[in-house]
């Protein structure tokens, strides 16, 4: 007797629970580890699982066992060459290890590091855990400015578009039976008596029988199909939603200053940045400007990768995002960040302009804008200029000097870090 | 034999039409051969859900603890890389007996798995001796749910961390919260909610009672006689249960749980080498008649054949893939010398075992299954020839000596020495330290004592520290544990610690 299920569309993950608590308990170690991943990852897989391990002593649970040493006798198969009382030189790692007990699991040593796969999803979460957007209350509470239609339940009236056919013959049949049921009732019985009327002849009752049956199906008949009570719409009810998308500008200096090194560098901040973005927003753009002296908007491949000479005018650049956020990114709608990486090099005469640009054009639209300065010179005009800048919209405007890979994850941990509401 | 194959299938794929029939065809070989099964639940379930069921330690419902997680992330990574392929079957012991399909595996192996668990396991659990005693099939089920439930009302009402941390140090002490003499209570999730409450207030009640400081007025001349607890106790987590003065009536509870679901597992542990000997054994025999009987195809069985060997493989000892001796192997081995004993009996085993030489082997087998365990078993009927098939050696490692010895080999002046050091290899007793309660300081601080006794002047690991300090939160209080080696105390662990001079050895 055998009863066979099929179990395959159960729910999955049933150890969700238990995973997320053994990730829980060993977060510390989980971080750092994913935090030097970072560091030496390559560009391209950032968005991906990470292999963790941690060492396995920290993770192990403790049971009483025997130790080595102490007379020890092991039976084991697969024998050759010896004969009883033959003595062996004691081989080298210890005794004859933990095969004789007849348990493959029971691998104490050799293994000192506990290594396990985390999603892409933990990985992240891991990544980016104690970072927060900046400003992000501003938007929610006055960005409103887009509906949702959702639905709401069922109406009496509304267009004909809206009908909702099931309800509509539900609510006919429950009328129909309500008004005809009496009368239902009495067909059927009368029916029952025609029958046994007409069996014993009697002809009289026969007759009055069928006028009255005649009468009650007139009478059911006049009940009608489909009445203008019957009918049902659908009701849809307009909702506001609190904008939840992003747009991104990726300023870079592409003039001949940057190297591919540079970029790199630059490439991931970005990178970082756009994976954390998503995370929040249920849609992000990138918007990439790309200046030498003058800007234009580039895909991402030439963004990247092709490479000009010239000198450089950053003002071009900021001007430029101010026109695409004009044009095409409304700040009602859309939550903007702006990340600025160069080399610090400009026009000298171009950097008070820069900020003026800034302080008067773009922080007031702009939720965030962070600039990287990738070099190991010193600070030049731009970044002077900028700091005053810092200095009078510390809630909105961070800047940051990055020298090699390595700093990537840390400035941008230090940007992004969880600050305590102002 | 019938001259005209009618296969049940020919394809590698499986429908549920095909299980059945499958199932009711193996069903019925089973049952002329006298196997006695529970019925049969068959599942059949994601690959992913096998990971799941993996990691629980073969339990169909759990209570949530990290520790899960972990053999979850850990099996997962091997699995996901291909170090590991997933054992095609889970099987547990309830009633009715709940075993799992792989959806990905083809018809073959549903049938090899369907043979081996769902007739070999299942008659193993209703007929071996040690189920029956310790084990209540019918209400495991139902137990593990009330477990799972009182362990997360516990985690709402206290806190998650707080009930982990109860469970950590229980689950260290688990291999220590099983009665091995007495036969426990048949456990049932009804009973224990009803008297749940009741119990914790009791317990509670009683344990204050042990404590109690109230002067009375004639205690001066026994004093001195309070030995408590009168007589050493193994099974710790019973006895933090009872008298642990410190603890609340819910985490008496959840050592009683812990206690519970080991006690459960405790037969699994002594009968590996026969439950899967035996299930082996009757999924080899089961499909071949399948075969005799023109059921399956040649290509069927090879198929069974190739998978029925991998996992049968015994590496010898110097080979790389060597992790000790395989327990499908020798227990396949052991009941398939029995059968041959029994059918084509030599001198030697008339010499050796004239009880069965000849015998029916549809009699010796179910004896053998009913009435061992595995260290009793391999005592029993470990043969000449399948020692000689093993060609099975037996060392010691003697750490006093430089060299280690070959004590006996695979002929006749060895075969019953290296049955024996076999049939203790899979002792329990032997296995794991043998660590008892002997005192508990009644008048003074409260202290617990432990005592190890020694087997064979082993000693404990690097560990022991580690487990006592989960002892001592349980216990609140103190906990000592004393190594002897014949009577004779030769290193001390101590938690929490104290002066540095007592080092153990």
């Amino acid at each position: 007797m055998s009863y066979i299920v099929d179990r395959r569309l159960n729910a999955k993950n049933k150890n969700t629970v238990n995973r997320q608590r053994f990730l829980e308990r060993y977060k510390k170690r989980i971080k750092k580890a994913v935090s030097d991943a970072v560091d030496s990852r390559s560009i391209t897989d950032m968005d991906r699982g990470e292999e963790v391990s941690i060492p396995a002593e920290d993770v192990s649970e403790p049971v009483f066992h025997h130790g080595s040493g102490g007379r020890r006798s092991v039976v084991h198969p697969g024998n050759r060459e010896f004969v009883q009382g033959d003595r062996i030189q004691r081989p080298e790692g210890g005794s004859g290890g933990g095969g004789g007990d007849g348990d493959a699991s029971n691998s104490g040593d050799g293994q000192d590091e506990f290594v396990f796969q985390l999603t892409q999803e933990e990985f992240l979460e891991f990544l980016f855990d104690d970072l927060a957007l900046p400003n992000l209350t501003k938007r929610a509470l006055k960005g409103n400015a887009s509906y949702k239609y959702e639905h709401a339940g069922f109406t009496h009236d509304g267009v004909p578009a809206k009908l909702s056919v099931l309800r509509s013959m539900k609510a006919a049949k429950a009328r129909r039976i309500a008004l005809s049921g009496e009368s239902r009732r009495l067909l059927k019985a009368a029916e029952a008596k025609l029958e046994e009327a007409q069996q014993q002849g009697d002809e009289f009752t026969s007759r009055r029988l069928l006028q009255e049956i005649e009468l009650l199906r007139r009478r059911i008949g006049r009940v009608p199909f489909l009445d203008t009570n019957d009918l049902r719409y659908n009701l849809h009810l307009k909702r506001p939603v609190p904008t939840s998308q992003a747009v991104m500008f990726c300023l870079m200096d592409v003039s001949g200053s940057m190297d591919q090194q540079i970029k790199d560098i630059a490439k991931r901040f970005y990178l970082l940045l756009y994976m954390f973005l998503k995370r929040h927003y249920e849609r992000t753009e990138i918007v990439f400007i790309r200046h030498h002296t003058v800007a234009k908007e580039v895909d991402e491949q030439e963004f990247f990768y092709s490479r000009e000479t010239g000198g450089t005018v950053v003002s071009s650049a900021l001007k430029l995002m101010k026109e695409v956020i004009a044009a095409r990114y409304s700040p009602n709608e859309w939550n903007i960040y702006g990340a600025q990486a160069s080399d610090g090099d400009n026009w000298n005469d171009d950097s008070p302009i820069c900020r003026k640009i800034l302080e008067e054009d773009l922080l007031p639209l702009v939720q965030y804008f962070a600039y990287v300065e990738i070099t190991k010179r010193n600070h030049q005009a731009l970044w002077r200029e900028y700091e005053r800048v810092a200095a009078r919209y510390p809630e909105t405007f961070a800047q940051r000097q990055i020298t090699d890979v390595g700093d990537i994850f840390p400035v941008f941990h230090d940007l992004f870090q969880k600050r305590d509401a102002a | 034999m019938s001259t005209k194959r009618q296969p049940l299938s020919t394809g590698s794929a499986w429908t549920f039409e095909l299980i059945d029939t499958y199932d009711r065809e193996i069903g019925r070989i089973a049952e002329s051969f006298g196997l006695d099964t529970y019925p049969n639940q068959i599942e059949v379930i994601r690959s992913d859900q096998m990971l799941d069921a993996y990691a629980s330690i073969g339990m169909p419902i759990g209570y949530n603890h990290w520790s899960f997680g972990k053999h979850f992330v850990d099996v997962e990574r091997s699995y996901q890389s291909g170090a590991m392929g997933l054992a095609y079957e889970i099987v547990i012991n309830s009633n009715p007996c709940i075993s799992y399909l792989m959806e990905e595996n083809t018809m073959t192996m549903q049938a090899l798995v369907i043979a081996h668990a769902c007739y070999g396991h299942n008659s193993f659990f209703k007929g071996n001796y040690l189920f029956r005693t310790w084990t209540d099939a019918s209400a495991i089920i139902d137990y593990l749910l009330f477990a799972r439930n009182y362990v997360a009302s516990c985690e709402e009402r206290y806190g998650v961390t707080e009930v982990e941390k109860i469970l950590d140090s229980c689950h260290a002490l688990m291999h220590y919260g099983v009665d091995r003499y007495k036969r426990p209570y048949p456990i049932s999730a009804e009973e224990e909610k009803r008297r749940q409450a009741e119990r914790a207030e009791y317990v509670q009640r009683n344990i204050n009672d042990l404590w109690r400081t109230l002067p009375k007025a004639r205690a001066v001349d026994e004093e001195e006689k309070v030995c408590f607890p009168e007589e050493p106790e193994e099974n710790l987590l019973y006895f933090v249960e009872k008298h642990a003065p410190l603890l609340e009536p819910w985490q008496r509870e959840i050592v009683r749980i812990v206690r519970k679901v080991a006690q459960y597992f405790y037969p699994q542990r002594q009968t590996q080498v026969m439950n899967e000997g035996w299930a082996s054994f009757w999924h080899y025999t089961l499909l071949n008649r399948l075969y005799d009987e023109g059921l399956v195809t040649d290509g069927f069985m090879m198929e069974f054949l190739a998978s029925h060997t991998a996992v049968l493989f015994q590496p010898g000892f110097d080979h790389p893939g060597y992790s000790g001796i395989n327990p499908y192997a020798l227990g396949f081995a052991i009941y398939s010398d029995l059968k041959r004993m029994c059918e084509h009996p030599t001198d030697e085993d008339r010499e050796w075992f004239p009880d069965i030489a000849g015998a029916s082997w549809l009699e010796v087998l179910p004896g053998a299954m009913r009435d061992f365990k595995d260290e009793s078993f391999i005592q029993q009927f470990l043969s000449p020839k399948v020692m000689r098939d093993f060609r099975l050696f037996g060392i010691l490692d003697d750490d006093a000596d430089s060299e280690i010895e070959v004590r006996a080999i695979h002929d006749y002046n060895g075969y019953r020495r290296v049955r024996e050091l076999l049939a203790s290899q899979y002792n329990l007793g032997d296995r794991e330290p043998n660590i008892q309660v002997t005192r508990v300081n009644l008048r003074g601080d409260r202290s617990l004592t432990l005592r190890h006794t020694q087997h064979e002047r082993r000693p404990l690991s690097d560990s022991t520290d580690e487990v006592l300090k989960h002892l001592h939160r349980l216990w609140g209080f103190p906990v000592l544990l004393e190594s002897t080696w014949q009577d004779e105390v030769v290193g001390t662990h101590r938690c929490p610690a104290q002066e540095a001079g007592q080092d153990a050895a």
